[in-house]
């Protein structure tokens, strides 16, 4: 049961979460393709972060299929899912680091649990990690709870991105960042994306980040992705809310 | 994925260095490229040529170690050039010189005994710090209170109740249960013993002065410790982490009036009626178990129940139960707002908490059992 176009990383069809009562997505497609940035906006509770969830299978879905390189996740077993440990990257909204942990240890996590290297190496690894996410050595030695928002959500990324995974999922990587760290962030996945071929989901409300590094766009509404494609296309769709989010006062700066 | 190992094969003439990258570049192979690394010659005033186009996969932990190695050639070579490198990792070698910077100074180990030693110190310094805070802490909420009783119309009814039936209503199967079993097992004990002298109805005292004066009240408030104690310092540490404590601060509110005096007052108010209802239910069992045992009916049970208690020792027992009411809501209160940083954190305060409380019950029971003996009840 291989998908039959073999480009396609992350293919969702007719997707149905909900809590309780509450639907947050009903009948949702959606393709993301191998090497792609594809971002995801949507208004604050519409269910991007419950979407990403339920990629990674933390979710059970109600109804739908989700496959993830080409694996049906709800079919997966738990051998399967350790390998995607290893495939997959993932940087939660609130960073989740493991507070009894230091940074350092919580980079070398998923190292650790894939691979056996000396301290040295990892070491090596884990600062110069923490350097491409714009965080000094020193911060390996720290324990989360001693470190500011931003720089909690930059250690995130760095665990995240310290096997250099082919799937990448971020949610919100540039809230609370400066802009100086936000633009060297985008720059950042650019190069990774250009070098690596990485595919990665993106969860963001930067309008920059959008601009900046996505290759297509997808608009979250309603519990359905309303429209998908090259920013410049999902500008000129015509939905009132992707018109106010693009075209509203803030959207304006991006107008090229 | 089957890797390919990474080498580096070497070969020149006088004067000369090449060398050439193979294998799979990746973190997993690390181990093996940093050997190779390692043992790459120096290349001391030779021209050196590395050739990069039989590498057959990268990572940015490969193009690291890529960046390393012509790094260690320019240190010594006298020119070094590279072909063959394939564009993508051409750029991500080059944007490596970003993330050259040297390793920091670890944090210093120290030895063995040194560092029980300064464990003991930083203990006693945080003995001596906790128990002054503590004590700070009680008077604050002692002022608190005072206002608080000045003005009752502010005071948070709402929460009040929702307290009581937390610790109160909740906990009285279990308070009720334990209470019957142990005034069961008192008599049972009891009997067995006074038997040998022929005084089994004395088992009937017993009860009623161990249970009515000690057991009871020393149960329940053990039993609340571990119950609504731990439930205080964990729901409190966990506002404090995610910050709500700051924000109840910021709006205006006192933290000790929204959190900690509903939980004391409840505490105080239901540590009274828990242990009368110990009370009861331990001697319940211990008239069941006499029954049972000493073929003692209800009836000759409570007439020598009525004729051993004096009235002192029931009102002993009832006496303690909203101080160690209160001991045990302030501690719990207390280890809750000192939470700092992680959720580990709120996991060693709540242990802390009933550990402290059970502890301090303990110690005033004590003072308590010297002032009764003192003033001859
Ligand atoms: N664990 C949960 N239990 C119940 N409802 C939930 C849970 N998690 C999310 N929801 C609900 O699902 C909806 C979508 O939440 P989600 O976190 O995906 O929003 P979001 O699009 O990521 O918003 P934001 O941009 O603010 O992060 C919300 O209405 C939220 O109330
Ligand atoms: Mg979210």
């Amino acid at each position: 049961m291989k998908s039959v176009a073999n480009n396609i990383a992350i293919r969702i069809r007719g997707l149905m979460t909900g809590f309780d009562d509450h639907i947050v997505h009903n009948n949702l497609d959606l393709d993301v393709y191998k090497g792609e940035i594809l971002g995801v906006v949507g208004g604050s509770g519409s269910g991007k972060s419950v979407l990403l969830k339920a990629i990674i299978g933390l979710i059970v879905p109600r109804a739908g299929t989700i496959e993830v390189l080409d694996q049906d996740m709800s079919k997966i077993s738990l051998e399967k899912q350790g390998e995607f440990g290893s495939r997959w990257g993932v940087l939660f909204q609130d960073g989740a680091l493991f507070s009894s942990l230091t940074v350092g240890e919580n980079i070398q996590v998923p190292i650790r649990e894939n691979m056996k290297l000396s301290r040295e190496i990892m070491d090596e690894v884990t600062f110069l990690k923490l350097s491409f996410v714009g965080l000094k050595p020193e911060v390996a030695f720290k324990y989360p709870s001693d470190l500011s928002g931003g720089m909690r959500k930059r250690a995130g990324l760095a665990r995240a991105l310290v096997l250099d995974p082919e799937l990448l999922f971020l949610d919100e990587p540039t809230a609370g960042l400066d802009p100086i760290g936000a633009a060297r962030f985008d720059a950042l996945i650019r190069e990774l994306k250009e070098a690596l071929g990485l595919t990665v989901f993106l969860v963001t409300h930067d309008l920059d980040t959008l601009h900046a590094v996505c290759d297509r766009v997808a608009v979250l509404y309603d519990g359905r992705i309303v429209v998908a494609g090259p920013l410049k296309d999902v500008k000129r769709f015509d939905h009132p809310w992707v018109q106010d989010y693009f075209n509203g006062p803030r959207g304006r700066v991006l107008a090229d | 994925m089957t890797a390919v190992k990474p080498e580096i094969g070497l070969s020149g003439s006088a004067g000369k260095m090449a060398l050439s990258l193979t294998g799979d570049w990746f973190i997993s192979n690390a181990p093996r490229m940093d050997k190779c690394l390692k043992s790459t010659p120096s290349p001391a005033g030779k021209d050196v040529t590395i050739d990069a186009s039989a590498i057959t996969a990268f990572d940015t932990f490969g193009a690291w170690l890529i960046f390393r190695l012509l790094k260690q050639m320019e240190a010594g070579a006298k020119s070094v050039s590279v072909i063959k490198l394939n564009p993508q990792l051409q750029r991500l070698v080059k944007s490596m010189s970003a993330h050259d910077v040297s390793p920091p100074a670890k944090p210093i180990e120290v030895g063995f005994v040194e560092k029980r030693l300064k464990a003991l110190g930083w203990l006693t310094a945080a003995m001596c710090s906790h128990y002054g805070q503590l004590f700070a802490f009680i008077g604050f909420v002692l002022v608190r209170s005072i206002k608080a009783l000045r003005h009752p119309k502010q005071f948070r009814l709402t929460s009040l109740v929702f307290h009581l039936e937390e610790v109160g209503f909740n906990a009285l199967f279990i308070v009720g249960l334990v209470s019957f079993l142990i005034g069961a097992v008192i008599v049972n004990q009891g009997a067995i013993q006074l038997r040998q002298f022929g005084a089994e109805i004395f088992t009937v005292d017993l009860l009623a002065i161990s249970h009515l004066r000690e057991m009871g009240v020393l149960l329940t408030a053990i039993l609340i410790a571990g119950r609504s104690g731990s439930a205080f310092t964990a729901e409190i540490g966990s506002m404090k982490i995610r910050e709500e404590v700051d924000a109840l601060q910021v709006i205006g509110l006192n933290p000790v009036d929204v959190l900690v005096l509903p939980r004391l007052m409840a505490l105080i108010f239901i540590m009274p009626i828990l242990t009368f209802f110990a009370d009861l239910m331990g001697i319940l069992g211990g008239a069941l178990m006499a029954w049972n045992m000493l073929d003692l009916s209800f009836e000759a049970f409570f007439t020598r129940f009525r004729d051993a208690t004096l009235m002192t020792t029931f009102y002993i027992g009832m006496i303690k139960a909203p101080f160690f009411g209160a001991i045990i809501a302030i501690n719990g209160c207390y280890e809750g707002l000192s939470v700092t940083g992680s959720a580990e954190n709120v996991g060693q305060h709540t242990t802390r908490s009933v550990v402290q409380s059970i502890f301090m019950v303990i110690v005033l029971d004590a003072l308590f059992a010297m002032f009764f003996t003192a003033v001859d009840w």
